[in-house]
């Protein structure tokens, strides 16, 4: 057993290494004809850049290790100056400078990558694939009895912020910063998955079909992952699948075949994904996009304000607010998968209880702020709303929260910080879900009585940071807005202290003094006060 | 201000200063040798098995102590002096209290055996046992083979902490069956078989006689009295607790095995109060031993004894008994009386029912002429605390559990619920056409 893992392993990371050197290696060259196609597909009218461009690029070897994107910046730059002294301001160009060199990269490439993607998909994608399985799988026998399996977490490098956990947190957010910012270096992945996406939506792909499939592989992977190591609880079971059901449905297959099937809303929607974690719905862009898209786009817009006013908040007055984030949501769904292994990192002091209400509601201020700008803009068809500009607000929400918080550290911090540092801290949509949770929901986790024996496992292993054990040795229920009722904590309670329920909203915050168990006119008496 | 000084910060001490403070403005002072901050005893195995930090046992922040005005002092008690209401530590610091609180909780029995104070022969009980079990066991190169002395819960935590660091154990035990002074035969049977499925080798009815010394004074083998010479390198000594009390020793308090305590668990000197597991009752409550070393009652006591301290006289009156444990995978929970067949009368019957392929089943304890239901025992299902003492206090009887059980039931969602099945059985042994009910929040939530 222990030399089939130890060969998953190393499959593993021959994957990985393989996977992180691609952004580097690689041949490019642009010939006339690509070049033509890709200015006319990019609109560029100014022939000071073309010919710029065509100098610099055309028929030149470039290597994956050359940044192409400041080079494209200096003759968008040129170019620009020149048409600005000319007073020429239908010349300029306006395409980014990182875009173009992703375009640029991802038409001229040549040689032993483009031309063995199936090869190459098997190299990385494939021996991270069977190397980590043949890493979990054998764990059926290895963890040994059905039960609470979380031996020498706080011994092991990776799951006690040790040097492997630092490699995967430099790992992690390299590859959000890549992803976000220096797509370019991206390109040679999506050829690893252009067969995929092709007979998906039809399109090569781009790096955010890199993004999504991985995500569904890791999702996968890590989910059998789950099922063995909570293979004595059903709940774990049952959400787990939920999540990657929803995660490979409506996050990834449903938006891409609406691609295919070049339905009027061009390019695909999330039907899960509610405002305002779905921050640019509102955006004037998506607006006008939906409403020229007719039938299908009146009906998403409907759906899409439908779903953030009245689903939500109804399903989480019966259910809490576990139906989206621990069952349906995608950011949920890894952290509840590849993040499960780190979920013991948050912090439960009182101090980042401080911050996260701080934060999480500033979150949401700063996201229906953004969203009553950018309304007004569109009614009244401005572009600046209190001379601030529209465009300006949005850029920074998408730059600070949808990339930084959400992307880079929500998913980056993972090893250091736990598995829900975005949930927790950033998403506007867990702070509005968690208002209904904490003052109208029918959900809780009720204490057993007095059979708490404050060990503290309960703690530890809540990936919100709630300090579970507070309330059950006061023989409370836990009623907090942050829960998102993954079930761990009664999963790994020895005492049969928590539960998970939705009953009656009466009784269900139950301050006590005393403790059942103790003299019955002694508890009246105390709790009566 | 009246000074409150508590010798002991464990459950009992901390709980019994948390309701001063909740109560009073009064000065208090704890004093611990062990620890600097309060900790869940119960969960030093989990430190060892590395589920958490040692941090993590801490139930409040370090900052809670100051922001409550609980000082806490670091120092061994050596000597109480009640004419002066002084304290003498080991350091030579001396402190005056108006009303003191023993709350020092136990120590590991020590029968006398031969060789019971070599090095790698421990108990687990202190911080400081764990800390010592990290030296002498931390793998299984260092620590060849461990043998248990005792079968109790101590003993199969322990049992189960050294498993996890794949180091062989045998695990002696005195009586014919795990801990079969307390449980009811069937359980005690499952129990025994979980613990061979652990590959432990259990050694049933079976003494410790001596702890064999190598030249270093070094434990090295232990000799049963089957007459078995079994090679180890550490000794675990588990065959129970006793109050933790030698300081008093010539204090005037009175003691027994305990410090002897009437029901407002005050001691024979006025000021002077024991709680927790060294408190021993005149006379046993009910059921109960006249000392109880459970974490539970170490709290209640420490409810209790705040409010007799902030002027409302209180008795020391447990409700219904109730625990928990946990022995490897199996969750354990009962709620009111269930006696071993070692223990119990006649007038006790019992109701078992165990799966046929998991480690699952209950036992429930009834009177057998009035048919009152006395108690339960369940293993690997979890229920309600309240709706048990709930049915305790209204003397229901054992048919009306069986109808109601499903509202006792207290799993997570979705898992598999047996309570058709045990009614079946139930039905078929006492001809009875009991239907369960089902689940109701009504009756779950309503105040009876």
């Amino acid at each position: 057993m222990k030399t089939i893992q130890n060969i998953g392993i190393t499959l593993f990371i021959i994957g990985l290494a393989i996977f992180t050197a691609l952004p580097f290696l690689g041949t490019f060259k642009l010939n006339q004809t690509t070049f033509d196609e890709l200015i006319t597909s990019q609109g560029i009218k100014s022939e000071v850049f073309i010919q710029d461009l065509k100098n610099t690029f055309v028929d030149k070897e470039f290597t994956g290790i050359q940044a192409l994107a400041p080079i494209v910046k200096g003759v968008i730059d040129n170019a620009n100056e020149v048409h600005d002294k000319n007073k020429e301001w239908g010349k300029k160009v306006y395409a980014g400078s990182g875009d173009m060199a992703t375009a640029i990269r991802k038409a001229s490439a040549y040689g032993f990558i483009p031309e063995n993607k199936g090869l190459l998909w098997l190299l990385t994608f494939g021996l991270g694939i069977i190397g980590s399985l043949m890493f979990i799988i054998p764990q059926v026998v290895t963890l040994g009895k059905k039960g609470i399996k979380n031996d020498h977490i706080y011994h092991q490098s990776s799951t006690n912020r040790g040097w492997i956990a630092w490699l995967v947190f430099i790992f992690l957010v390299s590859f959000y910063l890549v992803l976000y910012f220096k797509a370019e270096y991206a390109v040679n992945w999506t050829f690893l998955v252009d067969p995929i996406s092709e007979s998906l939506s039809g399109n090569p792909a781009g790096q955010w079909f890199v993004y999504g499939f991985m995500y569904c592989v890791v999702m996968t992977v890590m989910a059998i992952r789950m099922y063995i190591k909570y293979r004595h609880n059903v709940y774990q079971m049952v959400r787990t699948t939920s999540v990657l059901f929803f995660q490979i449905v409506f996050a990834f297959l449903i938006p891409e075949i609406m691609v295919r099937l070049q339905l009027s809303y061009s390019k695909g929607y999330d039907f899960k994904n509610a405002f305002p974690l779905d921050y640019d719905f509102f955006f004037s862009w998506n607006l006008k996009e939906l409403i020229a898209s007719g039938g299908l786009g009146m009906f998403i817009l409907v759906w899409g304000i439908v779903l953030t006013l009245v689903i939500v908040p109804v399903m989480v007055y019966f259910f809490g607010k576990r139906w989206y984030c621990s069952w349906v949501c995608g950011c949920g769904g890894l952290a509840e998968t590849l993040g499960d292994p780190y979920r013991q990192h948050s912090s439960k002091s009182l101090f980042s209880w401080k911050i996260e209400r701080w934060l999480i509601h500033g979150v949401l201020v700063f996201a229906v702020v953004m969203t009553g700008f950018t309304l007004y803009g569109f009614f009244a068809e401005t572009g600046t709303v209190l001379g601030i500009k529209v465009q300006s607000i949005m850029n920074t929400y998408s730059f600070l929260i949808g990339a930084i918080f959400a992307g880079v550290i929500g998913t980056g911090f993972y090893p250091i910080f736990g598995n829900r540092v975005w949930c927790r801290f950033g998403c506007p949509l867990a702070a509005y879900l968690g208002f209904v949770q904490r003052f109208k929901s029918r959900f809780r986790i009720t204490t057993n009585g007095g059979q708490c024996i404050s060990c503290g496992n309960c703690s530890t292993y809540c990936e919100q940071g709630i300090d579970v054990r507070a309330y059950a040795q006061k023989g409370e229920n836990i009623v907090r807005s942050s829960c998102v009722g993954c079930g761990i904590c009664s999963a790994v309670c020895p005492r049969g202290v928590l539960k998970l329920e939705n009953g009656p909203e009466e009784g269900r915050i139950n301050p006590t003094e005393i403790l059942l168990g103790n003299d019955v006119d002694l508890m009246t008496l105390v709790n009566k006060k | 201000m009246e000074h409150i000084v508590i010798i002991g910060n464990g459950i009992a001490g901390v709980t019994a200063a948390r309701h001063i403070r909740k109560l009073s403005d009064k000065k208090i002072t704890i004093i611990s040798a062990e620890s600097d901050y309060f900790f869940s005893r119960t969960a030093l195995m989990y430190v060892y098995m590395g589920h958490m930090k040692f941090e993590h046992t801490q139930p409040y922040e370090n900052w809670f102590w100051k922001k409550n005005r609980i000082d806490l002092v670091k120092g061994f008690v050596e000597k109480v002096a009640h004419e002066q209401k002084k304290l003498f530590l080991k350091d030579g610091t001396t402190i005056t209290y108006d009303q003191l609180i023993i709350a020092t909780g136990s120590k590991p029995n020590k029968f006398g055996w031969p060789g019971q104070d070599l090095k790698g022969v421990q108990g687990l009980y202190h911080k400081q046992d764990l800390e010592l079990l990290e030296k002498n066991a931390p793998n299984n190169k260092v620590c060849k083979r461990a043998v248990i002395v005792g079968g109790g819960l101590i003993g199969i935590e322990m049992a189960e902490m050294l498993r996890t660091r794949e180091i062989p154990v045998t695990f002696l035990v005195r009586e014919k069956s795990f801990w079969n002074g307390v449980l009811p035969s069937g359980e005690s049977e499952m129990i025994n078989e979980h613990i061979l499925d652990h590959h432990i080798d259990l050694r049933l009815d079976t003494n410790l006689e001596e702890i064999i010394a190598d030249e270093n004074g070094h434990a090295k083998a232990i000799r049963t009295d089957k007459g078995d010479i079994i090679e180890c390198t550490v000794v675990g000594l588990t065959a129970g607790v006793t109050p933790n009390i030698n300081f008093l020793k010539d204090s005037g308090i009175e003691l027994g095995r305990g410090v002897k305590v009437n029901r407002f668990l005050e001691t024979n000197i006025p000021n002077i109060y024991a709680i927790g597991d060294c408190a021993e009752q005149h006379e046993a409550i009910g059921n109960r031993r006249p000392i109880e070393a459970v974490w539970y009652t170490g709290r209640m006591m420490g409810e209790t004894l705040a409010q007799t301290i902030c002027n409302n006289k209180t008795e020391y009156n447990p409700g219904h008994w109730f625990n928990s444990a946990k022995f490897f995978d199996i969750e354990y929970q009962t709620y009111g009386w269930v006696f071993s067949e070692r223990s119990k009368k006649e007038t006790e019957l019992h109701f078992h029912w165990r799966h046929s392929k998991e480690n699952i089943c209950i036992t429930i304890a009834y009177d057998a002429a009035t048919k009152e239901f006395l108690g339960i025992n369940t293993f690997g299902i979890r229920m309600r605390h309240e709706i048990f003492d709930r049915w305790l206090t209204a003397k229901k009887d054992v048919f009306y559990v069986m109808e109601y059980l499903k509202d006792a039931n207290f799993d997570p969602e979705f898992y598999k619920s047996y309570e058709n099945e045990i009614v079946v059985k139930f039905n078929s042994e006492f001809g009875t056409q009991i239907q369960p009910r089902k689940k109701s929040w009504k009756r779950i939530f309503s105040k009876a």
